[in-house]
């Protein structure tokens, strides 16, 4: 999840208020944001996906001081009319179809608040942005443009710019192979045979989005008094919060907001949007779900400390909350302000009865009797080696296997006995005898919802030089007596075992598993000196007998 | 008294030891004069040592054999007296002298280089080596050589004895293939202490019991004997039983608490479509967590499932895509069929939970759920991280119902897992509002531990699956970090490990 760094000076400048250290500790982790650590003059603190709008400092701030009570209630943000308009022609429609734009004057920059503002377009790009495919940010010097700008889509071949962090003009083609943030982005255009471009009235292009600024109007400097920030995607209302979180972060270090005139044919948008959104609170479900008794009052009290605004049963949400969909969201926030410490813990009436899972119980009453007598548990991973599996076991059967792995595990076992052949490979150093079982699920082809059927499954292995299959035989016996159940054993074949000491199991006349004596050969292929005498079978073919 | 306990307590073996030792001894021969193996001596004797009895030095000795040629020339006389009787006074071809001795190639060769060294032949070179007889090896012929003198004596032999006559010889047949070895041999002598001294003169040849017999019982002949005494506080061999793998303990422990609250266990796959694992959640599509790196996905003909009901499936895209149904926004994008099909790993075991909730009824409220079971992650494994683990989830599904009962739910399971002290931060899950973390308070390291997520269920997760917003209780924390804690493991892949003497030798859940 993302990190923000805070300068500690800053912070509390924009909150203001100055917390003991302690206090400020466990007010960010109580406000719903993770602190990872404070560090002289630097604060980073761990933002979670719900809010966008913290990734920056002053956003940070924002929520913070309203938390801690300093400036409390739904902050106000004037827009100006800045009489500028985009032109959004029908050619991006396929590409990349929307943007929203807005103007931000007295920026006052230096490089500490320029490094603050690529920190805040990084960490939206990374977060809600999806890595530029949702949204992608440009935000140039107001003064190198010429108005109108039009947003349009041109054929790839023909476009050529110098791009920022590079020393030439390059093609769009040789951008996306050779640019580092072409090869990072370029597959975001993937496909199309028209690409992207701000241009402006002069047609200068700005940026080639979401992949790169242009050299000469793409870069901002603490020279640079004001703004044009875009940003653009395929869903008009998040480009609208994700502009809306950039303008009021910089509107709280003192600039001043202006609106642009989007023009999609014949339809005009105007951006920003900072008007908040209404949504109506139910009372009494927020206190039904809290465990509280909150009264009207006391909830606009609380709301307020979370930078709402409330009027008559409707909250007034922020422009630039992005999490909002219903007012359980909103009574998170109240929960929040009321402190989860404060909430008063209860174990209430629900009368019910506690039932275990009958295959579940069954397993345990088979472990117990193997553990009667005298075998020890393993539990091994559910994914292994294809080698594993099959190789060395003599087997080729057909195995389900995982599509992106990173590990070299990346099948699922379709039996348990390799495993604790594997265990018995990596113990020769311990005390013999070696007699282990396991109980899990196998995975196999089946008739189910996703084509895999999961079996309940119990491997068991015995292993010391006088092992042999009367030794398995005895102990099966004895397990399937203190299940009451008769197991019968056929002649079989398998490859796993030496031919003519191995047998098919069957209780009731159905088949339930396989036992015998290891073939040297599979021996060989785990490595091992030690005879072993091995079982496996489908516990859920006995549980319900 | 402290010597008759000392009696009181020999053991057999020794008992039948002890009166050879009246003169400090060998092993072997204290073996052969009371009539037992070399081992179960040897086994007495270091017994009598370790109670002072007697003092055991060792001596290393050099012992000398014959190889495999040296006997048989001990038997058939030396392989040169052969060779110096094929041989005459003109110079013969070695072919005929090979033939007429009877010797091997690899014996003729030995036997000129010895006698070249003796002058006993004379050799040409040529097309092939002519040998004839020297005076001096005429009387050779006759002679009994200092070899065959030295061959008549009886092996083995200490070195030393041969050594002062045979020194020269010994060096020269050792050189010999397979004629002579010499090997270092130990030698133990036990010799009794001024204790041991006293222990003799006692009588330690009465008859105890050693091991009570059904017959002795019968008999009745226990009542003339006394039983040997044994050294209890002596170390005894390790012995193991079966028992469970520590991780099903602990799990069965968990379960214990639950079944206890009054919950009813969820079984379920393990590999489910996307479909429960994320959508019916409210896991949007285009979430990190669906991404290839945290997730596994199947490959090949599995890569997907089945959907279910239509009209369920229709839900929860409605739920997606305008909330439709929970009076919600939805996220707002359009959701996609195959998106929903892929086959995963189960991430979480909230999987079974929403698959629960599928299939409740008005009519089985209030219900409360867990489960105890593993999940998957997309990782490699290191000593901090494993692909798999385990969760213990809850829902509790009651109209009346609230955020401070899930708190307290929490907390008595928590207090059962030995941690007293709980906090509960704000947190962030797709599928919970509100979302908490759950810190408990370590009461040996005295610091707080992340455990893991709980929260109400979104009205998007219960609506499309219950019918009816109804708050359900939900939670799933890590159960790994408690188990690794109970047996202070710093490297989580030995819980699945399986060091067989880390199982048979730690500590049971004794909780």
């Amino acid at each position: 999840m993302p990190t923000i760094t805070l300068n500690k000076r800053v912070f509390e400048e924009l909150v203001g208020k100055k917390l003991p250290l302690e206090q400020l500790k466990d007010r960010i982790s109580m406000l719903g944001t993770d602190l990872e650590k404070i560090e002289g003059n630097e604060i980073v603190v761990e933002i979670f996906p719900n809010r966008p709008d913290m990734l920056s400092e002053s956003g940070f701030a924002r929520a913070f001081s309203s938390f801690i009570g300093v400036k409390t209630g739904l902050r106000q943000y004037e827009v100006k009319d800045s009489g500028q308009k985009v032109i959004i022609e029908p050619s991006v429609k396929d590409v990349r179809p929307y943007t929203a734009c807005a103007i931000v004057k007295n920026m006052n920059l230096d490089d500490e608040k320029i490094q603050e503002i690529i920190q805040i377009q990084e960490k939206l790009h990374l977060t809600y942005g999806r890595n530029r495919k949702k949204a992608a940010i440009g935000i140039y010097p107001l003064d190198k443009i010429s108005f109108p700008i039009s947003y349009r889509a041109e054929v790839s071949e023909q476009i050529r710019f110098w791009p920022l962090d590079s020393t030439e003009v390059m093609t769009a083609s040789k951008i996306l192979t050779e640019h580092k943030a072409g090869k990072e982005y370029g597959h975001l255009l993937t496909g199309q045979k028209k690409y992207p471009l701000f241009r402006d009235a002069l047609g200068e292009i700005l940026s080639m989005p979401p992949v790169i600024n242009s050299h000469f109007i793409g870069r901002v400097t603490p020279e640079t008094q004001a703004v044009f920030i875009e940003c653009s995607g395929f869903d008009f209302r998040v480009l609208s919060i994700c502009l809306n979180i950039i303008v009021t972060a910089l509107a709280d270090q003192g600039g001043k907001i202006l609106s642009v005139a989007l023009e999609y044919g014949k339809n005009t948008e105007v951006t920003p949007q900072l008007h908040p959104m209404k949504m109506k609170l139910d009372l009494a479900y927020i206190n039904a779900r809290l465990g509280l008794k909150l009264s009207e009052k006391e909830a606009a009290a609380l709301l307020a400390r979370m930078g709402y605004g409330y009027e008559h049963g409707t909250v007034l949400v922020p422009a630039y909350r992005a999490d909002i969909l219903h007012q359980v969201d909103l009574m998170e926030d109240l929960a929040i302000a009321y402190g989860y410490e404060n909430f008063e813990e209860e174990i209430p009436q629900v009368s019910t009865i506690g039932e275990e899972d009958n295959l579940e119980k069954f397993c345990r009453k088979v472990r117990e009797a193997l553990m009667g007598l005298g075998l020890l548990e393993v539990k091994n991973y559910h994914l292994l080696m294809e080698e594993q599996l099959n190789q060395n076991m003599n087997c080729s059967r057909p195995l389900i296997s995982l599509k992106n792995a990173v590990g070299e595990h990346n099948h699922l076992r379709n039996a348990l006995l390799p495993g604790l052949l594997k265990n018995l490979a990596e113990n020769q150093h311990h005390q013999y005898p070696q007699n282990l079982f396991e109980v899990g699920k196998i995975f196999q082809r089946g008739k189910t919802d996703t084509g895999v059927k999961e079996i309940t499954s119990l491997a068991m292995v015995l292993c010391h030089e006088k092992t042999d299959f009367t030794e398995m035989r005895q102990l099966l016996d004895a397990l399937m007596v203190s299940l009451g159940l008769k197991a019968v054993i056929k002649e079989s074949q398998h490859p796993s075992f030496i031919e003519g000491r191995l047998g098919t199991i069957l209780v009731n006349g159905t088949e339930i598993g396989v036992m015998g004596e290891i073939h040297p050969a599979v021996l060989v292929n785990w490595e091992l000196t030690v005879p072993v005498v091995a079982l496996e079978i489908d516990l859920e073919k006995i549980s319900a007998s | 008294m402290e010597l008759q306990s000392i009696v009181a307590k020999l053991h057999p073996l020794e008992r039948a030891v002890l009166p050879a030792l009246t003169s400090a001894k060998e092993v072997a021969a204290i073996a052969k004069a009371v009539h037992l193996q070399d081992v179960e001596v040897m086994r007495a004797l270091q017994w009598l040592e370790n109670k002072g009895i007697l003092t055991l030095t060792t001596q290393g000795q050099k012992i000398m054999d014959l190889g495999r040629n040296g006997i048989k020339y001990q038997r058939e006389g030396l392989p040169e007296k052969h060779f110096l009787a094929a041989l005459s006074e003109e110079f013969k071809g070695l072919n005929i002298i090979i033939k007429k001795s009877k010797l091997s190639r690899e014996e003729v060769n030995a036997c000129i280089g010895v006698l070249k060294k003796k002058a006993a032949i004379e050799v040409q070179q040529g097309e092939m080596l002519q040998i004839k007889i020297t005076p001096l090896g005429m009387k050779h012929r006759e002679e009994r050589s200092m070899e065959e003198e030295f061959l008549q004596q009886t092996f083995p032999l200490p070195l030393k004895e041969a050594e002062a006559r045979y020194h020269a010889v010994v060096e020269e047949l050792l050189r010999r293939k397979d004629f002579l070895t010499v090997e270092e041999h130990k030698t133990i002598t036990a010799a009794l202490t001024e204790l041991g001294k006293k222990v003799v003169t006692m009588d330690t040849s009465s008859e105890v019991i050693n091991r009570l017999t059904g017959a002795q019982l019968r008999s009745g002949s226990w009542k003339e004997k006394t039983f040997r005494a044994y050294d209890v506080e002596s170390n005894v061999p390790r012995t193991y039983g079966g028992r469970k793998h520590f991780v099903t303990q602990a799990t069965e422990y968990a379960k214990q608490v639950w079944l206890e609250m009054g919950f009813k266990e969820m079984a379920g796959p393990m590999v489910g479509t996307s479909f429960w694992c994320f959508d019916a959640l409210f896991v949007p599509q285009d979430h990190p967590a669906r991404e290839m790196q945290d997730t596994f996905f199947l490959g090949g003909e599995l890569e997907k499932g089945e959907l279910p009901e239509k009209k369920l499936v229709q839900k929860i895209k409605e739920v997606h895509e305008h909330g439709k149904g929970a009076e919600s926004s939805g996220w707002q994008y359009s959701w996609n069929e195959e998106e929903a099909r892929r086959n995963v790993l189960r991430t979480h075991t909230t999987l079974l939970s929403a698959q629960t909730l599928a299939t409740l009824k008005e009519d089985n409220l209030p219900a409360k759920f867990f489960a105890l079971g593993k999940n998957f992650r997309n990782e490699a494994l290191d000593w901090k991280h494993l692909s798999e683990f385990n969760q213990t989830e809850g829902i509790v599904v009651d109209k009346d119902i609230s955020f401070r009962h899930l708190l307290g739910y929490l907390k008595q399971f928590f207090r059962k897992m030995g941690f007293p002290k709980a906090r509960f931060r704000p947190a962030y899950f797709p599928y919970t509002e509100p979302s908490i973390e759950i810190d408990v308070f370590h009461p040996l390291k005295k610091e707080w531990v992340e455990l893991g997520g709980a929260g109400i269920f979104r009205p998007e997760v219960v609506v499309p699956l219950l019918g009816k917003d109804i708050p359900v209780l939900a939670w799933g924390p890590g159960f790994d970090r408690i188990i690794l804690d109970y047996y202070s493991i710093t490297d989580i892949r030995q819980l699945y490990q399986n060091d067989l003497q880390q199982l048979r030798e730690m500590k049971l859940w004794l909780k």
